[in-house]
C-alpha cells in the first residue's frame, strides 16, 4: 500500500464515521422517551427542567445540535453521560481496554484453534477423521455467540462449575491497577494470582465468542489448504523429500493464509457486535453492556460515543486487514 | 547390451470408477541416456504411465497387474523407504505446468535449494552454489535476480527453466517430462525442447517425453511408443517409426502432422476408418487376455 | 414447475437438507396449530406447581412434560408458543431485508456510477454498526413490539443480501448473454429484470434461507434483553433471559428454549447450504 492509497483509505473511512455519526445523531433524536424525565426528581419545577434541558443543549433545532455536536467531536470531547454523570470520553476509556483485552483473547483463541483444526483435518485427508472433524466443525458453524454464551452457562454453572459466571474478576482481588487493562498489567508484573483470576472469568466470554470465529477460520482455512494441496508444487515437494507436515505447513499454508485473513477481519468485526450480548449474559464490565443499558436509559451521549468507538474499531481494523494482506501478497509487495 | 534403467512390462491398470482399463498390457524398456517419447492423445495413458512410475497415481486408477523395474528393482512393490530414497533423487519430474508446479508464495532459491538440502543432504551455502551453477546451465542469464525473485516475476520459459534445473538438480537417472512445453508459447517451445535435450547429454540421464505432438518427438527422441487407448500401437526407434510406420494408426497419425520439410502436404484429418480399425484390433486384443 | 421440482428433488437427495426441511415443517406445524397442541396455556400461572422439573426427574408432575418455570407456567407449551414468534420474525424480516438488499444490489451492481457509489457508502456505513447494538437500539426507537421486531432486522440486515446481489449482478452484467441482450437493444430494465434477476435469484433465495437462522437468533436476543414483544407473549428469548436467573435452581428453564432455538438455527443453516448447491446451475447436472 503506497501512501496516497493509504491517504485515500484513510479519507473514506473518515467519510463513514462521519456517516456513521450523521445515520446515529438522526436516530436518537426520535426516541420517545425523554432522558431529563428519567433523571429528574419528582420535586423538580419546570424551570428546573427548562435549565436542564438547556444545560444539555436539548432546547436547541436537532441541525444545531447536530453542528454543535461534531464540532465537539472533532475537539474529542464527547460530552456527558446523562444518567452516570460523567464524560463520556471517560466512561468509554474505562470500559473499552475490558473489552478490547476480551475480543483479543479470543481472537488469539479462534485462529489458534481454527488453524489447528484446519491444518489436522488437511493432514488426516482419506482419513475417517476429517469427515468427522468437518461434521462437527459444520454443526459449530450453526452456532452463534449468544447460543455458546448460554451453553457455556449450562455446561460450566451447573454441570461443571469450575469458571466464574460473571464479572472481570474476583471483588477480593486487588483493584490497584496503573491501566484499566488489567491483564496486561498483571502478565508484566507477574502477579500470577491476578493474572490467573483474570483470565478464569475471561475464559467464558472468549470461549462463546472465539468459538464462532474458530469455526469459520477452520472451514475456510482448510478449504484453502486443501485446494493448495493439489497443487503441483505440493506434488513437487513430496517428491523433493518434504514430510507431510511440512507440505502442509511450509507450502500449502503460506498460499492459503490470504484469503483466509480477509474473512477473519470481517469476522473479527462481527466478534466485536457481538460483546454487546456476550458481556451482558456473563456480566462482564466491557463496553458491550454499558451499551444496552446506555440504551435502556435513553442515555443519547453515551450511546453516540460508545457507537463512534465501534465504528472507528471496525474501520481500524478493516484498514490494517488490508495492509496486513497487501504484505502477505507477494504479488503486491514486490510487483 | 547395458542393464535397462527402467523396463515396464505387462502393466495394466484399471479405473477404480468404472472398472475399465485404463493401460492392458503395457511393456516398455529404457537404456541409459535413452530419450523416449511417450505418444497419444489424451486418454491414451501416457501420463498414467509416468504417473505410476512417480507413484503418484490418483486412487481413481488402480494397478491390475504388471512390473515397473527400475535398474533392476520393482517400484510397485518396493518399499515406502526405498522409494522414498528413489523418486525426487534419481527419478525427478519435469511438470506440465510451470503455473502451478512453483509455490507462489515462496522465492525461486528456496524451492531450488529444497531438493538439494533434503535429497543430497547439502548444507545451505553449498546447495545455493550449486543452485547458481544449474541456472547457469539452463542459461538463466541474471541467476542472482532469478534467486531472490517470486514466480509471478518471471516468464512462463524462466519458470520452466527452474523446473528443469530442479529436475536435474540431483543428477537422477531418469527424469519424467510430463508435456512441459504444452502450456507455453509456441516461440518458446522450441528453446525448452532444446535446453531439456542439452540437459540430458550432459548428465546422461534417461528421459521419459510425454507429448501429444509427434512432431516434437521427432526433434528430440531417441525412441518412440505410441499408445492409443492404453494400448501400445507400436514402438521403436524414432527414425524407422517416422520413416516406415507399420501401423495404419501411426501413418495416419504422420500425416495428420504438418509438414515442415514437405508444404503442401501433411494436416490431413486421422480418417474415422482408422479409429474403427484400432478399436476393433484393441477389441481383439481384449478378448485374447481373457 | 420442472424446475421447481426439480430442485426440491436436489434438496431431499441430501439428507442434512431433507431432515432441516422436515424439522422446520414441523415446526411450522406446531406453530400454526400452537392452541390445538400445546398441552396447556402458555400463560396460565400456578405457584403451586412452580418449579417442576422435566418429567423423567424426580418430583416431576405428570402432565408437565418438560417441568415448569419459577411462576409455573408449563415450558412444553411455551416452547411451542414461542415457535410462532420465532417463525413470523423469521419469514417476515428476512423477506423484508431481501427485498430491500436485492432492489439495491441489483442497481449498484447493473447501473454502476453514482448509485453504485452512494449505495456501497451506504453499506460501508452500515456495516461500521454493531448489529445486536443496532437492533437494540432501533428497537427502542421504534418501540417494543413484534412489528418494531421484524423492521429493525429488515433495516440491519439489508446489507447482508445488497453485498452478495451487488457483486453477482456485477458479475452477470459481464457475461455474453447480457451483452447480446443489449446488442440487441432490450431495454436495460428488461435486462435487469428478465436475464439477470432469474440467475442472481438462487443467491438471493439461499441467502434468505441462512438470514431466517439469523432474524430468529436476533429476535431471540431481543427478548432476552425484554426489548421484544411484551412479556405475556411466550418467545425463546424471554423464556431464556428468566433460565438465565434460574441457572442454579431449575436448568431446565434455560436449557429447552435453548435446544428449539439451536435446532431452529441449525435447521435454516444447513437448508441454506443445501439450497445453495442444490440451486447453483454449475453444479446442477
Amino acid at each position: 500500500m503506497t501512501a496516497s492509497d493509504f491517504l485515500s483509505r484513510l479519507l473514506a473511512a473518515l467519510l463513514t464515521l462521519f456517516g456513521v455519526g450523521v445515520v446515529i445523531f438522526c436516530l436518537l433524536r426520535v426516541v420517545p422517551g425523554d432522558p431529563i424525565a428519567m433523571m429528574i426528581s419528582p420535586s423538580a419545577t419546570p424551570a428546573d427542567i427548562t435549565a436542564l434541558r438547556a444545560h444539555y443543549g436539548l432546547d436547541r433545532s436537532i441541525f444545531e445540535q447536530f453542528v454543535i455536536w461534531i464540532g465537539d467531536v472533532a475537539q474529542g470531547d464527547f460530552g456527558r453521560s446523562i444518567s452516570l454523570k460523567r464524560p463520556v470520553v471517560e466512561l468509554v476509556g474505562e470500559r473499552l481496554p475490558a473489552s478490547l483485552e476480551l475480543v483479543f483473547a479470543a481472537l488469539i483463541f479462534g485462529v489458534v484453534s481454527g488453524g489447528l483444526i484446519a491444518v489436522a483435518g488437511t493432514l488426516s485427508r482419506k482419513t475417517p477423521v476429517e469427515p468427522l472433524l468437518d461434521l462437527i466443525n459444520g454443526l459449530f458453524l450453526a452456532v452463534p455467540d449468544f447460543i455458546w454464551a448460554l451453553a457455556l452457562v449450562l455446561l460450566f454453572g451447573v454441570l461443571w462449575p469450575v469458571f466464574p459466571l460473571s464479572g472481570r474478576m474476583d471483588p477480593s482481588v486487588s483493584t490497584d491497577f496503573a491501566t484499566p487493562f488489567y491483564l496486561i498489567e498483571s502478565m508484566i508484573r507477574l502477579n500470577l494470582a491476578v493474572m490467573l483470576d483474570i483470565l478464569g472469568h475471561m475464559a467464558m466470554p472468549v470461549l462463546a465468542l472465539g468459538l464462532p470465529l474458530a469455526s469459520i477460520i477452520a472451514r475456510t482455512l482448510k478449504e484453502a489448504l486443501n485446494e493448495a494441496m493439489v497443487q503441483d508444487y505440493v506434488l513437487l515437494g513430496r517428491l523433493k523429500g518434504m514430510s507431510e507436515m511440512r507440505l502442509v505447513l511450509g507450502e500449502a499454508l503460506r498460499n492459503a493464509v490470504g484469503p483466509t485473513l480477509s474473512l477473519t477481519g470481517v469476522q473479527f468485526t462481527f466478534m466485536i457486535g457481538g460483546t454487546v450480548i456476550v458481556e451482558r449474559i456473563f456480566s462482564f464490565p466491557g463496553i458491550g453492556s454499558m451499551a444496552i443499558d446506555a440504551v435502556i436509559n435513553r442515555d443519547l451521549p453515551l450511546i453516540q460515543g460508545i457507537i463512534l468507538a465501534f465504528g472507528t474499531l471496525f474501520i481500524a481494523i478493516n484498514i490494517i486487514v488490508d495492509a496486513l494482506s497487501n504484505r502477505l501478497n507477494p504479488r503486491q509487495t514486490h510487483g | 547390451m547395458t542393464k535397462p534403467v527402467l523396463s515396464v512390462e505387462a502393466l495394466s491398470a484399471l479405473s477404480a470408477r468404472n472398472g475399465t482399463y485404463v493401460l492392458s498390457d503395457v511393456s516398455l524398456t529404457l537404456q541409459p541416456g535413452e530419450v523416449r517419447g511417450l505418444v497419444g492423445e489424451s486418454g491414451a495413458g501416457k501420463s498414467t504411465i509416468a504417473k505410476a512410475v512417480l507413484g503418484i497415481l490418483p486412487s481413481t486408477i488402480r494397478i491390475a497387474g504388471g512390473w515397473i523395474r527400475f535398474e533392476g528393482d520393482d517400484l510397485l512393490t518396493a518399499r515406502p523407504s526405498v522409494l522414498r530414497n528413489l523418486l525426487g533423487r534419481d527419478i525427478t519430474l519435469i511438470p506440465q505446468d510451470p503455473q502451478t508446479a512453483l509455490n507462489p508464495a515462496r522465492r525461486i532459491g528456496a524451492q531450488l535449494t529444497d531438493g538439494l538440502r533434503l535429497k543430497l543432504g547439502m548444507n545451505a551455502a553449498s546447495a545455493r552454489a550449486r543452485a547458481f551453477q544449474l541456472m547457469d546451465e539452463v542459461q538463466i542469464r541474471d541467476p542472482a535476480r532469478v534467486f531472490d525473485s517470486f514466480p509471478h516475476q518471471l516468464s512462463g520459459g524462466m519458470r520452466q527453466r527452474i523446473l528443469i534445473a530442479q529436475a536435474f538438480a540431483p543428477n537422477p537417472k531418469l527424469v519424467i517430462a510430463d508435456e512441459p512445453t504444452t502450456a507455453l508459447d509456441v516461440t518458446v517451445q522450441k528453446e525448452i525442447l532444446r535446453l531439456v535435450r542439452r540437459m540430458q547429454e550432459a548428465h546422461g540421464t534417461a528421459v521419459i517425453f510425454v507429448t501429444h505432438d509427434l512432431g516434437v518427438v521427432a526433434k528430440i527422441c531417441d525412441s518412440v511408443t505410441l499408445l492409443y487407448s492404453g494400448h501400445v500401437i507400436e514402438q521403436g526407434a524414432t527414425a524407422d517409426l517416422i520413416e516406415r510406420p507399420r501401423h495404419a494408426y501411426t501413418r495416419a497419425l504422420i500425416a495428420a502432422g504438418p509438414r515442415y520439410d514437405r508444404p503442401g502436404q501433411g494436416l490431413q484429418p486421422v480418417p474415422e476408418r482408422v479409429f474403427a480399425d484400432l478399436r476393433k484390433e484393441i477389441g481383439q486384443r481384449e478378448t485374447a487376455d481373457v | 414447475m420442472a424446475d421447481l421440482s426439480k430442485t426440491l428433488n436436489a434438496i431431499l437427495r441430501e439428507p442434512r437438507a431433507a431432515t432441516s426441511c422436515c424439522f422446520l415443517l414441523l415446526l411450522v406445524t406446531l406453530a400454526i396449530f400452537a392452541p390445538a397442541l400445546a398441552p396447556r396455556d402458555p400463560l396460565e400461572q400456578d405457584l403451586m406447581l412452580s418449579a417442576l422439573p422435566p418429567a423423567w426427574i424426580d418430583g416431576a408432575e405428570p402432565g408437565f412434560l418438560l417441568g415448569t418455570d419459577d411462576l409455573g407456567r408449563d415450558i412444553f407449551s411455551r416452547v411451542i408458543f414461542g415457535a410462532r414468534i420465532a417463525l413470523i420474525v423469521a419469514v417476515a424480516a428476512s423477506f423484508f431485508a431481501a427485498a430491500i438488499g436485492s432492489a439495491l444490489g441489483l442497481i449498484a451492481g447493473w447501473y454502476g456510477g453514482w448509485a453504485d457509489r452512494i449505495i456501497s457508502r451506504l453499506i460501508d456505513v452500515w456495516m461500521a454498526f454493531p448489529p445486536v447494538l443496532l437492533s437494540v437500539l432501533l428497537v427502542a426507537v421504534l418501540g417494543s413490539g413484534l412489528t418494531s421486531v421484524i423492521v429493525a432486522i429488515a433495516i440491519i440486515d439489508w446489507t447482508r443480501f445488497a453485498r452478495v446481489v451487488r457483486a453477482e449482478t456485477q458479475a452477470q452484467a459481464g457475461l455474453d448473454y447480457v451483452t447480446s441482450a443489449r446488442a440487441i437493444g432490450f431495454p436495460q430494465g428488461q435486462i435487469l429484470m428478465r436475464e439477470i434477476l432469474p440467475n442472481v435469484a438462487p443467491v438471493i433465495i439461499a441467502l434468505i434461507s441462512l438470514q431466517m437462522g439469523i432474524s430468529v437468533i436476533v429476535e431471540a436476543i431481543l427478548s432476552f434483553v425484554g426489548l421484544s414483544v411484551s412479556s405475556d407473549i411466550a418467545t425463546w428469548g424471554g423464556m431464556i433471559a428468566s433460565g438465565r436467573q434460574l441457572i442454579n435452581e431449575s436448568w431446565w428453564v434455560l436449557v429447552f428454549p435453548l435446544i428449539a432455538l439451536f435446532l431452529t438455527v441449525l435447521a435454516f443453516n444447513l437448508l441454506g447450504a443445501g439450497l445453495r448447491r442444490a440451486l447453483d446451475p454449475v453444479m446442477r447436472r
